[in-house]
């Protein structure tokens, strides 16, 4: 019922608009049609008119088509043609295609952007009134764009029975658009501001900034305050855009140097081959990816749900191989652990880059993660917020494995007094052994979320060994709520630095700020107190 | 007294050393530039360059085991004082081009007039005149060490704390240097370079002086920290290098020790990356990758730390191995080779060759007359890098 409906305040609107700007007459749509074959600017107009009055269902697709240069007609028959997308021909008055070879004297309609514009108009008004809310409120937004004024009449009388509140609003900013660009009374256009202001978004400061100069006080008075409202908002709106981004980073950070907190805050070990764990996750998704792609490709959508727990497992496996084949030698000599590890890291990324080529590869995102949300001024991508959720949880997870399993106890136990764990029978080299593997596996996890916003090349971990040591020495070694602090107030930082220095001067300024901070706590945030700290 | 000091500075490895190093100055440019190119022994320029440049990376990895191996310091910023003395270097170099750049800016370098510079920077000022560019070799990285030094030596930032940050600052420099508007040529760095004190850079004469200068340095480096380590001053830094808080319980001021001599290994670095540069031709932010001062210290870790000549020695074969490597078929596997040194080198040979060789021969002389002399008394074993 409802579409009908909709189909005949569209006829009746089309109409409306028409009568505005052509002398009536009314005119079938194949009448209408043969306005075209005369090939002339005027009887075009009037013949895009006539079309749209007569309210054909093909009424769009003939205005496409003679947009776009597609519409032929036939001198000699009288007869216009569509020519669609796959370069078929159809009859325009049936929108069937034609039987045989088409005409021979057959020629395209000629448009100027006059026409366009018309027609555009037309085509606007005609969307205003699709069905689908989604169409509508796309269509108030171009109106806003175009600010086009023969759609007016349409949208006054379309905004009046709108019952979706957010196309509703849409439609009555474009209508506020129209009139600030049109010659309307005074008072309509104040109240047009007023609207405008209600929209606050860096359009319509555009939109208002582009006044004339000559315009009467009250409206510039109303526009200048209206200017510093939406600049107000818009500056407010820029904060939370870069808090989200800094929580965004922040949460990055967070995955890489949550296992690096692990191995060096409770082992004291220096991992400098814990960016190549990351990058090991980042390809073990890569290769699940593959062979998905190569075998099942239904299973596209699970193929990170599937890489979670194998990476855990191939990076944690080879933490546990590095830390009995080389690190366990070393306990006690930490420098010493940084060159063997960083000698490791080298090692691990030859082999990536013999196994897999230096090239970055491709890992795509499933379903779920990909497009994004608004969110006021904001837009929020799937991907970026799935990282946020997924680096708490391996925080909180890992919180809980410390704090109530067995394991967890057996580990608190070995960093605060290792010979008394011994004495106490916990078998110190094998707690070693699992805490470097968990450490590692967690850098696995990283890994996969990593694949999803960076590129997997085997230079992925080199670009964040060096910002998580800052996370975790700045958070305090030993400490996993400062590795949380740390990595969320870096990533905030880092972002609200980056809009004054750029990029590369806020990152600098960053390293000289923990450098600083260091001297001022050697210990960093949540620095370990007692015996502990000497140990 | 000056003899009981030289006796006491100069065993004989360190004679050796020296003396080795003396004839090189000598026979390496007179086997270059008096010798026809048919000759056999005739060493053509291109290796005289590169040894030039492995000279520079030992008087590098020397100035890395004066603090590493005396004092317990890890740097792992060390690239950054040579790439700045480097810098310093390379800025001399482009003020002598002169008119004869591709743009032919008499005053202006290339790229600043590529950049539509309007006027040379005033930290460009000077540097035209060769004694204030060589001051600011001494000068950049000792200022920037001293004052680095300053607030990490006094807030007790240690181990690998130190470490960590000392990667941290040439990080944060090599982000910096790749920026254009920095003002040292971003991305490309300096290069193009014309002549050096009105000698062409390129010609064979000067190459063959280059190489002779940079073993001089080397000897006087090598001299200079000789001298130290076996000094009282010396004797406190071993002190400190195994014991920091027994040393500051004793009363010594550990972080002045630390201070002068971080601050004198930098500047060592620099003039070895101000040699390094009119030999190799360019200098560009790359230097100050943190991968280039970590390659550093394994030169010193496979030489032996705390052994001076081995720093040397070993800065020399890794970088031998490292153009054997890289200049053929092998080259894939460079990295692997790399990569397993650090870590044999780490778990099998912990003093590293020379330390080895002396360790060795100490044992040996500690056996024959053992039997007859007192048990040695027992010391603390030093704890490495506590």
């Amino acid at each position: 019922m409802r579409h009908w409906a909709d189909r005949l305040v569209a006829f009746l609107l089309a109409l409306a608009l028409l009568v505005a700007a052509l002398p009536a007459r009314a005119a079938t749509y194949e009448e209408a049609l043969q306005r075209f074959t005369a090939d002339d600017f005027e009887e075009s107009e009037a013949g895009i008119g006539e079309v749209a009055e007569s309210g054909n269902p093909l009424t769009a697709q003939v205005l496409t088509a003679l947009r776009d240069g597609r519409l032929l007609y036939s001198p000699e028959k009288k007869q216009v043609f569509i020519k669609d997308l796959q370069d078929r021909v159809l009859d325009a008055a049936s929108g069937q295609p034609i039987v045989g070879d088409a005409p021979a004297d057959i020629d395209t309609v000629n448009v100027n952007n006059r026409l366009r514009r018309t027609i555009d108009a037309v085509l606007g008004a005609l969307t205003l009134l699709d069905p689908d809310p989604g169409k509508r409120y796309a269509a108030a937004q171009a109106v806003f764009k175009s600010k086009d004024e023969n759609v007016l009449p349409a949208l006054d009388k379309v905004i009046a029975r709108e019952t979706n509140a957010r196309v509703k609003k849409a439609m009555n900013e474009a209508r506020a658009a129209i009139v600030l660009s049109s010659d309307a009374a005074e008072a309509d256009k104040v109240a047009a501001i007023a609207v405008i202001r209600e929209r606050g978004d860096q359009d319509s400061l555009a939109l208002l900034s582009s006044l004339p100069a000559d315009a009467p006080p009250a409206m510039k008075r109303a526009a200048t305050e209206a200017i510093g409202s939406i600049e107000h908002g818009l500056a407010l709106w820029n904060t939370v855009q870069n808090a989200w981004y800094g929580l965004s980073l922040g949460s990055v950070l967070l995955l890489a140097a949550i296992g690096l907190a692990i191995t060096f805050g409770v082992m004291g070990v220096i991992n400098m081959a814990h960016g190549e764990m990351v990058m090991i996750g980042a390809y073990v998704t890569f290769v699940v990816q593959e062979i998905i792609r190569a075998r099942n490709p239904a299973l596209f959508d699970y193929s990170l749900l599937i890489a979670l727990p194998l990476a855990f497992l191939i990076s944690g496996g080879v933490g546990i191989l590095i830390e009995r084949g080389v690190i366990r030698f070393l306990y006690g000599r930490p420098l010493e652990t940084l060159l063997a590890t960083w000698g490791l890291s080298l090692i691990l990324q030859q082999a990536v880059r013999t196994a897999f080529g230096p090239t970055n590869r491709e890992v795509g995102a499933p379903s779920w993660m990909s497009g994004a949300f608004e969110l006021g001024q904001l837009t929020i991508t799937y991907n970026r917020l799935w990282i946020i959720c997924f680096s708490l949880l391996v925080f909180v997870a890992l919180i809980g494995l410390l704090r109530l399993t067995r394991l967890g106890l057996e580990m608190r136990a070995v960093t605060q007094n290792r010979a008394m764990a011994a004495a106490m029978g916990i078998a110190t080299s094998r707690i070693d052994a699992l805490t470097f593997g968990l450490g590692s596996g967690i850098a696995g996890l990283a890994g996969v979320a990593l694949s999803q916003i960076d590129n997997v090349s085997p230079n992925l971990g080199q670009g964040y060994i060096i910002d998580s040591f800052m996370v975790v020495v700045f958070g305090g070694v030993g400490n996993l709520w400062g590795t949380l602090v740390g990595a969320l107030s870096l990533g905030i930082a880092n972002k609200f630095l980056e809009p004054f220095a750029g990029a590369v001067l806020g990152k600098i300024a960053i390293l000289v700020l923990i450098i600083l901070f260091i001297q001022k706590r050697p210990r960093g945030l949540f620095a370990l107190k007692g015996r502990a700290v000497e140990a | 007294m000056i003899t009981g000091f030289v006796a006491r500075s100069f065993d004989r490895g360190a004679v050796a050393f020296l003396v080795v190093l003396a004839a090189l100055a000598v026979l390496v440019p007179a086997l270059n530039l008096l010798l026809p190119p048919s000759s056999p022994f005739h060493v053509p320029t291109y290796l005289v360059s590169l040894f030039g440049k492995y000279v520079c990376y030992a008087l590098l990895a020397l100035s890395i085991d004066l603090i590493w191996g005396y004092c317990g310091i890890l740097s792992l910023g060390h690239g950054a004082f040579f790439a700045l003395g480097g810098y310093a270097m390379g800025m001399y170099l482009m003020r002598q081009i002169g008119a004869r750049g591709v743009y032919a800016n008499p005053i202006l370098p290339d790229f600043m007039v590529f950049l539509n510079w309007p006027a040379l920077p005033p930290y460009w000022y000077g540097f035209q005149h060769f004694p204030y560019a060589a001051l600011m070799v001494l000068l950049v990285p000792g200022v920037l060490a001293f004052v680095f030094g300053w607030f990490a030596f006094r807030s007790r930032v240690t181990g690998v704390y130190l470490s960590i940050i000392t990667q941290a600052l040439t990080y944060a420099l090599m982000l910096g240097f790749f920026r254009n508007n920095f003002g040292f040529g971003g991305n490309n760095g300096l290069t193009d370079f014309k002549d050096i004190l009105g000698f062409n850079v390129q010609a064979p004469g000067t190459r063959a002086a280059l190489f002779t200068i940079s073993v001089v340095a080397l000897m006087l480096g090598f001299v200079i920290c000789r001298a130290i380590v076996a000094s009282k001053f010396g004797k406190v830094l071993i002190a400190i290098r195994d014991a920091e808080a027994r040393t500051r319980f004793l009363g010594y001021r550990v972080e002045s020790y630390k201070l002068f001599v971080f601050t004198l290994s930098a500047c060592m670095a620099g003039v070895a990356g101000a040699l390094y540069v009119p030999q190799v031709g360019i200098i560009n932010p790359s230097e100050f990758a943190p991968a280039n001062s970590i390659e550093a210290v394994i030169w010193v870790a496979v030489g032996g730390r705390g052994t001076l000549t081995g720093a040397a020695i070993g800065a020399v074969l890794v970088n031998y191995a490292k153009t054997y490597f890289t200049s053929g078929a092998l080259a894939p596997y460079w990295l692997f080779a790399l990569g397993g040194l650090f870590v044999f080198v780490t778990l099998v040979l912990p003093r590293g060759i020379v330390g080895t060789l002396r360790h060795w021969q100490s044992e040996r002389r500690a056996r024959t007359p053992a039997r007859a002399a007192a048990p040695e008394p027992v010391v603390a074993a030093p704890r490495p890098a506590e």
